[in-house]
């Protein structure tokens, strides 16, 4: 017996399961980027649409349009920054990015998301306000887990960070608006810096 | 009880052992992502693949996207199970040899 030939087996074992299965890994970049589209967002919101004290903001109020307007431009420039950097990183690395495993990882990504949006809008139709920014830190969390099967990297500790945030923040009404941008900004930020440098590094 | 007892001859070439790995970690793929990531003939493919199908490790589902044809593979429970004592095999030699 040669253990050499056996060891190769494993080597190729390991290899194709990983190549097989793995989407290419998010740039680290497009996380802090998102990052600062939140800060930028939050800060926005807070400086401009702070509802006077003892005031509640309402559905149909125009503060709260906005508001809604400035969560769905951080969240489309994330995701629009995350595919071209990400592309970008593919194409430079000669990778493949649109194929099997992506469209499993989109689907992953967005069913928790798409579930927990819809879920937060039918209890902002009934006036709960309260939780908002506990639940989309877990729906982001459940999320991001359950897409790290399909991406290389530590996406799945950052979904971990969120949902515990988010439960957290759960137990302490009135402080939603800084988890929020304690896990959407700094989070992200700390995130793809992580990413960022051990990028750099390989 | 030898040591090689629980080696699998049927896996113990690069094209079926290439197939049960990929199989392992996806619920279905189709022929042209194996004949891709396996870097292999369409002959070399099919016949290894109707191998493993033979000894039941896994499925061979054949359908047509409009006029094209299309086949995909998936792992039978007994094939993981298989797949997993090989695996645990190899480990053995490797680690007695050392």
């Amino acid at each position: 017996m040669d253990s050499k030939k056996y060891l190769d087996d494993i080597s190729q074992i390991k290899d194709l399961m990983n190549r097989s299965s793995r989407f290419i890994s998010l740039s680290g970049l497009s996380g802090i980027l998102a990052g600062v589209y939140a800060i930028v967002g939050a800060s926005v919101a807070y400086f401009f649409l702070r509802p006077e004290p003892n005031a509640y903001i309402t559905l149909h109020s125009w503060n709260f349009k906005i508001l809604v307007a400035i969560l769905i431009a951080v969240a489309v420039l994330s995701f629009v920054t995350a595919y071209m950097l990400t592309t970008r990183k593919a194409k430079k690395n000669e990778e493949k990015v649109w194929d099997e495993t992506t469209k499993r990882l989109l689907v992953n990504f967005f069913v928790p998301l798409v579930t927990g949006g819809i879920y937060i809008l039918i209890k902002l139709t009934s006036q709960h306000y309260g939780l908002t920014a506990s639940l989309m830190l877990i729906f982001y969390g459940l999320a991001l887990v359950n897409a790290s099967k399909y991406t290389i990297g530590n996406v799945k500790y950052l979904g971990y960070a969120q949902i515990i945030l988010g439960l957290i923040c759960a137990a302490f009404p009135g402080y939603g608006f800084w988890f929020w941008v304690v896990g959407f900004g700094i989070l992200h930020i700390i995130y793809g810096s992580m990413m960022h440098l051990k990028e750099r590094k390989a | 009880m030898g040591l090689i007892d629980n080696i699998n001859k049927l896996f113990d070439h690069r094209i079926r052992l290439g197939i049960m790995s990929i199989l392992m970690v996806n619920e279905e793929v189709d022929f042209n992502q194996l004949k891709e990531l396996l870097d292999v003939t369409d002959g070399n493919l099919s016949s290894h693949s109707k191998t493993l199908e033979k000894a039941k490790y896994i499925t061979i589902q054949k359908s047509f996207i409009g006029k094209k044809p299309n086949t995909k593979y998936v792992i039978t429970q007994s094939g993981k199970q298989a797949f997993k004592k090989h695996i645990d095999a190899l480990e053995h030699l490797i680690k007695s040899q050392e």
